[in-house]
């Protein structure tokens, strides 16, 4: 761990790390809903999505009982769209059991801002009347703009505002591992 | 993505391909328990109808409206257009009105291209049909629907049929299959293909049960008999003969083909009443996609910031970390600030 990678920055969790977090979080996502009965998992797109299938795997090995996840795409309800030019919409699928009276669990890569999850409470809203919302993220940064917290974190990870948190997953990345970067030194970002 | 949307050849692949994932999207808002998106907030979008429309008007009011938009209807019957006020004076009213785009219908060709370019009004301009020139969110709507039932449409055999020279759809559609690399083949009586259709990218036929037996989607035009002043063809019951889809015409099409047509029909003419009403006629479907069509346009014209406007992420907006999502005009920051 702690490996300074010239390019890319710190690297505060590597492969067994996240794994580790992840099943972690899949235990105390069971213990506090008591099973997984009506639990409903959504990854908010990119990175979400992929660590609620794995979050509903692991849940699946635990309780021998397949969860319901899909993911929620939040775009269409940013408080900053009118900051940049349009953007893409990510994909949104609701599992088939829908989300009235389940326990929804969002599930993200790193909480920061408080706004994307702002952003998702009101997506949620639009398509029904969960029992309850929890929240898991891989990463919480801090530096919160909203009175939001999430109720399952992998890592609590102090940083400072000009620093970059970047999660790589597997599925999309084709690795896994958070890094901590200093913005100052990157180019494209 | 351009700040208007006038012609089908506006869009390049990607933009083309972007609009439809967008619609994809769009469309799955149409089945939730609350057919709404807030992402238009506050915004404001005209409809500017000059010539009659039952289709398109409401798509667009309706697109608008899921979008969370404002809307005004405005048509030319029943306003000072009939008391003879000029196309500019209305879009200076619009201006003054604060339109963040205008949705535009007009019996000229070229008007959408004028409201757009001639300074009268900042907002976004979407040309919903000009004259006999283009019909740019029918043609998405048509690629999106044939999209949805064949796949990929590279390399598709697309068959458009009928009164091209009248025909915005027609244009429109050859425009952006070509784009999108269909193939396209135009079928009609020579006295009903424009001058210069040899310039399309686009093949030419005359021969409707040959283009028929290879094609994987058949668009049947309506015959714009309103525009018509003068006899570009014998009698309806010839052009209905040899021009017409009718149920030994549907049998020639392969299993998977597929029948569109942009509306209104006139049933008998360019097509008769059971193909309109049979299963592999998506006439009724098209309706429905027009509507997600429109709320993508409206949604990428609108949603993000003005053109003009240099704001900046200045940091702290945005809680996404790992925000890939290319923005569509190219900015490349990252969403974590």
């Amino acid at each position: 761990m702690a490996a300074v990678h010239p390019a890319i920055g710190r690297v505060v969790l590597d492969e067994r790390d996240i794994a580790r977090a992840l099943t972690r979080i899949s235990h105390e996502i069971l213990e506090r809903n008591r099973g997984a009965a009506d639990l409903v998992l959504l990854g908010i797109p990119t990175r979400g999505v992929p660590l609620a299938e794995r979050l509903a795997t692991r849940i699946r090995d635990v309780e021998a009982e397949a969860v319901p996840y899909g993911s929620l795409d939040i775009t269409p309800y940013r408080d900053d769209l009118r900051l940049r030019p349009a953007r893409a919409l990510e994909h949104t699928e609701i599992p088939t059991t829908g989300v009235d009276g389940k326990v929804v669990v969002l599930v993200d890569d790193v909480l920061f801002s408080g706004r994307t999850i702002r952003a998702a409470l009101d997506a949620l809203s639009d398509l029904g009347r969960p029992t309850a919302i929890q929240l898991a993220v891989l990463v919480d940064r801090g530096h919160r703009e909203l009175p939001i917290r999430a109720d399952f974190v992998g890592k609590n990870l102090p940083t400072s505002v000009v620093e970059h948190v970047r999660l790589a997953l597997t599925e999309v990345d084709g690795r896994d591992e958070v890094v901590i970067a200093d913005r100052s030194r990157e180019t494209e970002d | 993505m351009d700040r208007h949307l006038l012609s089908a050849s506006d869009l390049s692949s990607d933009d083309a391909a972007l609009v439809l994932d967008t619609a994809e999207e769009m469309r799955s808002v149409a089945e939730r328990p609350i057919k709404k998106l807030p992402t238009l907030r506050g915004r404001t979008v005209v409809n500017l109808f000059f010539e009659d429309s039952t289709r398109t008007r409401i798509s667009f009011e309706v697109a608008a409206k899921r979008l969370s938009a404002d809307t005004i209807n405005f048509t030319a019957k029943g306003s000072s257009v009939s008391k003879g006020e000029s196309l500019k004076d209305t879009a200076l009213t619009l201006q003054a009105i604060g339109a963040d785009a205008v949705v535009v219908r007009h019996h000229d060709s070229g008007a959408p291209h004028r409201l757009a370019h001639a300074g009268w009004i900042d907002g976004s301009v979407v040309n919903a049909g000009d004259g006999t020139h283009e019909h740019p969110t029918q043609a998405l709507l048509d690629a999106f629907t044939m999209r949805r039932h064949l796949g990929d449409l590279k390399g598709r055999r697309i068959v458009i049929v009928g009164d091209v020279l009248h025909s915005r759809v027609a244009r429109s559609n050859a425009l952006l299959l070509s784009t999108l690399g269909a193939e396209v083949t135009l079928v009609g009586p020579p006295t009903l293909l424009p001058v210069g259709v040899e310039r399309w990218p686009v093949e030419i036929s005359y021969d409707l049960d040959q283009a028929l037996a290879k094609c994987d989607a058949v668009m049947m035009l309506r015959v714009q008999k309103e525009r018509m002043n003068a006899s570009y063809f014998p009698s309806a019951r010839e052009y209905a003969r040899r021009y017409g889809l009718d149920t030994r015409r549907m049998a020639l099409l392969p299993e998977h083909a597929v029948v569109l047509h942009p509306g209104p029909m006139n049933r008998g003419m360019e097509i008769t009443a059971d193909v309109a009403d049979a299963a592999r006629s998506l006439i009724v479907e098209q309706v429905t996609n027009g509507v997600a069509i429109r709320m993508a346009v409206l949604y990428l014209l609108l949603s993000g910031a003005p053109p003009d406007s240099r704001l900046r992420d200045g940091g702290g907006l945005d809680g996404v970390e790992n925000d890939h999502e290319p923005a569509i005009a190219g900015a490349a920051e990252e969403g974590a600030s």
